[in-house]
Protein backbone atom coordinates (compact mmCIF):
# COMPACT_ATOMS: atom_id res chain seq x y z
CA UNK A 1 0.00 0.00 0.00
CA UNK A 2 1.10 3.35 -0.51
CA UNK A 3 1.81 5.93 1.99
CA UNK A 4 -1.06 8.11 0.50
CA UNK A 5 -3.79 5.71 1.82
CA UNK A 6 -2.34 5.60 4.95
CA UNK A 7 -2.55 9.21 5.53
CA UNK A 8 -5.53 9.33 3.92
CA UNK A 9 -6.77 6.65 6.37
CA UNK A 10 -5.39 8.02 9.74
CA UNK A 11 -6.98 11.55 8.86
CA UNK A 12 -10.44 9.94 8.44
CA UNK A 13 -10.61 9.05 12.51
CA UNK A 14 -9.88 12.76 13.40
CA UNK A 15 -12.98 13.60 11.93
CA UNK A 16 -15.39 13.72 14.49
CA UNK A 17 -18.65 14.60 12.20
CA UNK A 18 -19.83 16.84 9.15
CA UNK A 19 -22.21 18.88 9.63
CA UNK A 20 -25.41 16.65 10.04
CA UNK A 21 -23.54 15.24 13.27
CA UNK A 22 -24.09 11.97 11.82
CA UNK A 23 -20.45 10.51 12.97
CA UNK A 24 -16.90 9.86 10.61
CA UNK A 25 -17.09 11.26 7.07
CA UNK A 26 -16.32 8.17 4.78
CA UNK A 27 -12.26 9.23 3.26
CA UNK A 28 -13.67 9.23 0.03
CA UNK A 29 -16.15 12.25 1.18
CA UNK A 30 -12.94 13.99 3.13
CA UNK A 31 -10.71 13.45 0.48
CA UNK A 32 -13.32 15.14 -1.97
CA UNK A 33 -13.98 18.00 0.26
CA UNK A 34 -9.83 19.03 1.15
CA UNK A 35 -9.68 19.18 -2.66
CA UNK A 36 -12.81 21.02 -3.32
CA UNK A 37 -11.18 23.90 -0.89
CA UNK A 38 -8.22 23.90 -3.10
CA UNK A 39 -10.29 24.20 -6.09
CA UNK A 40 -12.41 27.36 -4.58
CA UNK A 41 -8.78 29.07 -3.30
CA UNK A 42 -7.69 28.14 -7.35
CA UNK A 43 -11.07 29.69 -8.61
CA UNK A 44 -10.05 32.78 -6.27
CA UNK A 45 -6.73 32.85 -7.82
CA UNK A 46 -8.37 33.40 -11.25
CA UNK A 47 -10.69 35.95 -10.13
CA UNK A 48 -7.77 38.42 -9.07
CA UNK A 49 -6.93 38.16 -13.15
CA UNK A 50 -10.61 37.88 -14.80
CA UNK A 51 -10.82 41.45 -12.55
CA UNK A 52 -7.14 42.75 -13.80
CA UNK A 53 -8.35 41.60 -17.58
CA UNK A 54 -11.55 43.81 -16.82
CA UNK A 55 -9.70 46.73 -15.39
CA UNK A 56 -7.50 46.96 -17.91
CA UNK A 57 -9.43 45.43 -21.15
CA UNK A 58 -9.75 49.42 -22.64
CA UNK A 59 -5.71 49.80 -22.02
CA UNK A 60 -4.14 49.28 -25.57
CA UNK A 61 -1.44 51.63 -25.40
CA UNK A 62 -2.59 52.70 -29.13
CA UNK A 63 -2.21 48.91 -30.00
CA UNK A 64 -4.81 46.22 -31.29
CA UNK A 65 -8.11 45.85 -29.24
CA UNK A 66 -9.78 42.76 -28.60
CA UNK A 67 -12.47 43.74 -31.21
CA UNK A 68 -9.06 43.68 -33.45
CA UNK A 69 -7.84 40.06 -32.34
CA UNK A 70 -10.52 38.14 -31.56
CA UNK A 71 -12.78 35.81 -33.80
CA UNK A 72 -15.33 33.10 -32.66
CA UNK A 73 -14.61 30.47 -34.29
CA UNK A 74 -11.92 29.20 -32.95
CA UNK A 75 -13.64 30.07 -29.61
CA UNK A 76 -16.07 27.97 -30.40
CA UNK A 77 -13.91 25.23 -31.43
CA UNK A 78 -11.97 25.11 -28.12
CA UNK A 79 -15.37 25.55 -26.38
CA UNK A 80 -16.68 22.37 -27.50
CA UNK A 81 -13.55 20.36 -27.27
CA UNK A 82 -13.05 21.16 -23.36
CA UNK A 83 -17.20 20.60 -22.79
CA UNK A 84 -16.78 17.28 -24.65
CA UNK A 85 -13.56 16.33 -22.50
CA UNK A 86 -15.38 16.91 -18.92
CA UNK A 87 -18.18 15.07 -20.18
CA UNK A 88 -16.20 11.81 -20.77
CA UNK A 89 -14.08 12.75 -17.85
CA UNK A 90 -17.03 11.85 -15.76
CA UNK A 91 -18.00 9.02 -17.54
CA UNK A 92 -14.44 7.81 -17.12
CA UNK A 93 -14.92 8.03 -13.46
CA UNK A 94 -18.10 6.42 -13.83
CA UNK A 95 -16.36 3.64 -15.41
CA UNK A 96 -13.82 3.12 -13.17
CA UNK A 97 -16.80 2.75 -10.17
CA UNK A 98 -17.69 0.12 -12.10
CA UNK A 99 -14.95 -1.84 -12.54
CA UNK A 100 -15.43 -0.82 -16.49
CA UNK A 101 -11.62 -0.63 -16.97
CA UNK A 102 -11.86 -0.56 -21.42
CA UNK A 103 -14.75 2.13 -21.30
CA UNK A 104 -12.28 3.80 -18.54
CA UNK A 105 -9.29 3.40 -20.72
CA UNK A 106 -11.68 4.87 -23.93
CA UNK A 107 -12.72 7.73 -21.94
CA UNK A 108 -9.77 8.74 -20.40
CA UNK A 109 -8.02 8.95 -24.25
CA UNK A 110 -10.87 10.71 -25.61
CA UNK A 111 -10.72 13.12 -22.65
CA UNK A 112 -6.62 13.11 -23.59
CA UNK A 113 -7.15 13.83 -27.13
CA UNK A 114 -10.04 16.75 -26.69
CA UNK A 115 -8.28 18.47 -24.04
CA UNK A 116 -4.58 18.41 -26.01
CA UNK A 117 -7.07 19.48 -29.10
CA UNK A 118 -7.81 22.42 -27.14
CA UNK A 119 -4.12 22.84 -26.03
CA UNK A 120 -2.95 23.39 -29.92
CA UNK A 121 -5.68 25.76 -30.35
CA UNK A 122 -4.63 27.94 -27.86
CA UNK A 123 -0.94 27.87 -28.75
CA UNK A 124 -1.62 28.34 -32.22
CA UNK A 125 -3.58 31.09 -31.81
CA UNK A 126 -0.72 32.67 -29.11
CA UNK A 127 1.32 31.98 -31.99
CA UNK A 128 -0.65 33.88 -34.32
CA UNK A 129 -0.51 36.99 -32.01
CA UNK A 130 2.94 37.07 -30.95
CA UNK A 131 3.40 37.04 -35.11
CA UNK A 132 1.27 39.74 -35.67
CA UNK A 133 3.25 41.97 -33.27
CA UNK A 134 0.36 41.63 -30.17
CA UNK A 135 2.46 39.67 -27.64
CA UNK A 136 2.38 40.23 -23.91
CA UNK A 137 4.37 43.19 -23.83
CA UNK A 138 2.25 45.61 -26.59
CA UNK A 139 -0.30 46.75 -24.24
CA UNK A 140 -1.98 46.59 -20.74
CA UNK A 141 -4.99 44.97 -22.12
CA UNK A 142 -2.36 42.16 -24.00
CA UNK A 143 -0.35 41.63 -20.83
CA UNK A 144 -3.50 40.89 -19.09
CA UNK A 145 -4.98 38.72 -21.91
CA UNK A 146 -2.02 36.65 -21.95
CA UNK A 147 -1.60 36.02 -17.85
CA UNK A 148 -5.53 34.93 -18.13
CA UNK A 149 -5.62 32.90 -20.55
CA UNK A 150 -2.04 31.69 -20.23
CA UNK A 151 -2.79 30.45 -16.82
CA UNK A 152 -6.11 28.61 -17.79
CA UNK A 153 -3.82 26.88 -20.40
CA UNK A 154 -1.18 26.20 -17.88
CA UNK A 155 -3.87 24.74 -15.83
CA UNK A 156 -4.66 22.44 -18.81
CA UNK A 157 -1.10 21.25 -19.67
CA UNK A 158 -1.02 20.37 -15.97
CA UNK A 159 -4.40 18.21 -16.17
CA UNK A 160 -3.44 16.55 -19.01
CA UNK A 161 0.01 15.29 -17.22
CA UNK A 162 -2.17 14.53 -13.65
CA UNK A 163 -4.10 12.42 -16.30
CA UNK A 164 -1.43 10.37 -18.26
CA UNK A 165 -0.21 9.76 -14.53
CA UNK A 166 -3.55 8.14 -13.08
CA UNK A 167 -4.23 5.78 -16.20
CA UNK A 168 -0.79 4.79 -15.63
CA UNK A 169 -1.41 4.44 -11.76
CA UNK A 170 -4.54 2.58 -12.77
CA UNK A 171 -2.61 0.09 -15.47
CA UNK A 172 -0.12 -0.24 -12.61
CA UNK A 173 -2.11 -0.97 -9.43
CA UNK A 174 -6.02 -2.01 -10.79
CA UNK A 175 -8.70 -0.18 -9.44
CA UNK A 176 -8.21 0.39 -5.83
CA UNK A 177 -9.76 2.69 -3.43
CA UNK A 178 -7.19 5.14 -3.64
CA UNK A 179 -6.50 5.17 -7.33
CA UNK A 180 -10.17 5.94 -7.47
CA UNK A 181 -10.01 8.78 -4.74
CA UNK A 182 -7.37 10.56 -7.23
CA UNK A 183 -9.24 10.38 -10.19
CA UNK A 184 -12.00 11.45 -8.58
CA UNK A 185 -10.07 14.66 -7.44
CA UNK A 186 -9.00 14.72 -11.20
CA UNK A 187 -11.99 14.86 -12.08
CA UNK A 188 -13.04 17.69 -9.92
CA UNK A 189 -10.00 19.99 -11.29
CA UNK A 190 -11.46 18.87 -14.72
CA UNK A 191 -14.68 20.03 -14.27
CA UNK A 192 -13.25 23.00 -12.44
CA UNK A 193 -10.75 24.07 -15.15
CA UNK A 194 -14.02 23.95 -17.65
CA UNK A 195 -15.95 26.63 -15.38
CA UNK A 196 -13.21 28.61 -15.25
CA UNK A 197 -13.33 28.54 -19.14
CA UNK A 198 -17.40 29.55 -19.29
CA UNK A 199 -16.38 32.76 -17.46
CA UNK A 200 -13.31 33.46 -19.78
CA UNK A 201 -15.09 32.74 -23.11
CA UNK A 202 -18.01 34.97 -22.03
CA UNK A 203 -15.40 38.18 -20.91
CA UNK A 204 -12.27 38.08 -22.91
CA UNK A 205 -14.24 36.08 -27.01
CA UNK A 206 -17.61 36.49 -26.58
CA UNK A 207 -17.91 40.18 -25.12
CA UNK A 208 -14.21 41.58 -26.19
CA UNK A 209 -15.76 40.22 -29.79
CA UNK A 210 -18.29 42.88 -30.00
CA UNK B 1 -15.28 3.01 1.64
CA UNK B 2 -18.79 3.06 0.63
CA UNK B 3 -19.68 1.95 -3.29
CA UNK B 4 -19.14 4.46 -5.58
CA UNK B 5 -22.69 3.68 -7.00
CA UNK B 6 -25.46 6.07 -8.81
CA UNK B 7 -25.74 8.37 -6.11
CA UNK B 8 -21.76 9.09 -5.19
CA UNK B 9 -20.55 10.49 -9.29
CA UNK B 10 -23.64 10.98 -10.46
CA UNK B 11 -24.88 8.73 -13.57
CA UNK B 12 -24.70 8.40 -16.77
CA UNK B 13 -27.53 10.20 -17.55
CA UNK B 14 -26.64 12.73 -15.01
CA UNK B 15 -23.62 13.51 -17.33
CA UNK B 16 -25.58 13.21 -20.23
CA UNK B 17 -28.42 15.92 -19.34
CA UNK B 18 -25.42 18.37 -17.79
CA UNK B 19 -23.97 18.00 -21.60
CA UNK B 20 -27.15 18.76 -23.26
CA UNK B 21 -28.07 21.86 -20.85
CA UNK B 22 -24.23 22.95 -20.88
CA UNK B 23 -24.80 22.92 -25.28
CA UNK B 24 -27.95 24.50 -24.78
CA UNK B 25 -26.47 27.35 -23.20
CA UNK B 26 -23.27 27.80 -24.59
CA UNK B 27 -25.26 27.75 -28.36
CA UNK B 28 -27.33 30.59 -26.94
CA UNK B 29 -24.58 32.60 -25.82
CA UNK B 30 -22.84 32.38 -29.18
CA UNK B 31 -26.20 33.43 -31.00
CA UNK B 32 -27.11 36.52 -28.17
CA UNK B 33 -23.03 37.57 -28.74
CA UNK B 34 -23.40 37.49 -32.55
CA UNK B 35 -26.82 38.51 -33.38
CA UNK B 36 -28.96 41.29 -32.10
CA UNK B 37 -31.70 39.65 -30.84
CA UNK B 38 -30.88 41.37 -27.70
CA UNK B 39 -31.70 44.62 -27.28
CA UNK B 40 -27.70 45.26 -27.43
CA UNK B 41 -27.12 47.64 -24.62
CA UNK B 42 -28.29 44.79 -23.13
CA UNK B 43 -25.64 41.74 -24.63
CA UNK B 44 -23.22 41.78 -21.73
CA UNK B 45 -25.60 41.52 -19.26
CA UNK B 46 -27.51 38.67 -21.50
CA UNK B 47 -24.15 36.67 -21.47
CA UNK B 48 -23.18 37.04 -17.91
CA UNK B 49 -26.37 35.47 -17.21
CA UNK B 50 -25.66 32.92 -19.43
CA UNK B 51 -22.57 32.16 -18.23
CA UNK B 52 -23.64 32.02 -14.55
CA UNK B 53 -25.97 29.23 -15.45
CA UNK B 54 -24.31 27.55 -17.05
CA UNK B 55 -21.38 27.67 -13.95
CA UNK B 56 -24.47 26.42 -12.08
CA UNK B 57 -25.61 23.67 -14.55
CA UNK B 58 -21.61 22.64 -14.36
CA UNK B 59 -21.66 22.36 -10.45
CA UNK B 60 -24.61 20.64 -10.43
CA UNK B 61 -24.56 17.75 -13.11
CA UNK B 62 -20.62 17.56 -13.20
CA UNK B 63 -19.44 18.30 -9.76
CA UNK B 64 -22.50 17.30 -7.84
CA UNK B 65 -22.79 20.45 -5.99
CA UNK B 66 -26.09 19.59 -4.16
CA UNK B 67 -28.28 19.61 -0.98
CA UNK B 68 -27.28 16.20 0.42
CA UNK B 69 -26.53 16.40 4.54
CA UNK B 70 -22.61 15.05 3.51
CA UNK B 71 -21.95 18.05 1.28
CA UNK B 72 -23.02 21.00 3.70
CA UNK B 73 -19.23 21.89 4.26
CA UNK B 74 -19.11 21.82 0.31
CA UNK B 75 -21.88 24.16 -0.16
CA UNK B 76 -20.85 26.90 2.76
CA UNK B 77 -17.16 26.75 1.17
CA UNK B 78 -18.84 27.17 -2.09
CA UNK B 79 -21.11 30.04 -0.85
CA UNK B 80 -17.69 32.05 0.92
CA UNK B 81 -15.43 31.35 -2.01
CA UNK B 82 -18.68 32.99 -4.36
CA UNK B 83 -18.04 35.90 -1.91
CA UNK B 84 -14.65 36.24 -2.27
CA UNK B 85 -14.86 36.33 -6.25
CA UNK B 86 -17.38 38.88 -5.86
CA UNK B 87 -15.54 41.16 -3.61
CA UNK B 88 -12.43 40.74 -5.53
CA UNK B 89 -13.85 41.52 -8.88
CA UNK B 90 -16.71 43.96 -8.49
CA UNK B 91 -14.64 45.99 -5.74
CA UNK B 92 -11.19 46.07 -8.30
CA UNK B 93 -14.43 47.27 -10.97
CA UNK B 94 -15.57 50.15 -9.27
CA UNK B 95 -12.64 51.07 -7.31
CA UNK B 96 -10.79 51.77 -10.31
CA UNK B 97 -14.27 53.34 -12.74
CA UNK B 98 -13.89 55.75 -9.66
CA UNK B 99 -10.06 56.15 -9.81
CA UNK B 100 -10.23 56.71 -14.16
CA UNK B 101 -12.90 58.98 -13.82
CA UNK B 102 -10.89 61.35 -10.98
CA UNK B 103 -7.69 61.08 -13.38
CA UNK B 104 -6.82 64.24 -15.59
CA UNK B 105 -6.54 62.74 -19.16
CA UNK B 106 -2.60 63.08 -20.73
CA UNK B 107 -4.48 65.84 -23.08
CA UNK B 108 -6.07 68.02 -20.33
CA UNK B 109 -2.38 68.28 -19.11
CA UNK B 110 -0.52 69.21 -21.84
CA UNK B 111 -3.19 72.26 -21.95
CA UNK B 112 -2.67 73.25 -18.41
CA UNK B 113 1.07 73.53 -18.87
CA UNK B 114 0.19 76.36 -21.88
Amino acid sequence: MSAQVGIADLAAPQVTADASGAGPAPVRIVVGYGFWIFLLSDIILFSALFATYAVLHGQTAGGPSSRDLFGLGNAGIETSCLLLSSYTCGLAVLALGRRRMSAFYWCCTLTFLLGATFLSLEVSEFAGLLARGAGPSRSAFLSAFFSLVGLHGAHVTVGLLWLIFTVAQTAHRGPLDFVRRRMLCFSLFWHALDIIWVALLTLVYLMGAR
Amino acid sequence: MEETGASAAGSFWTYTAGLGFAVLLTAASFIVAQTNLLWPPGVPAGLAVLAIAQMGVHLVFFLHIGTDSEQTNSVLALVFGVFIVALVVIGSLWIMDHLNANMVSPSAVMEMQH
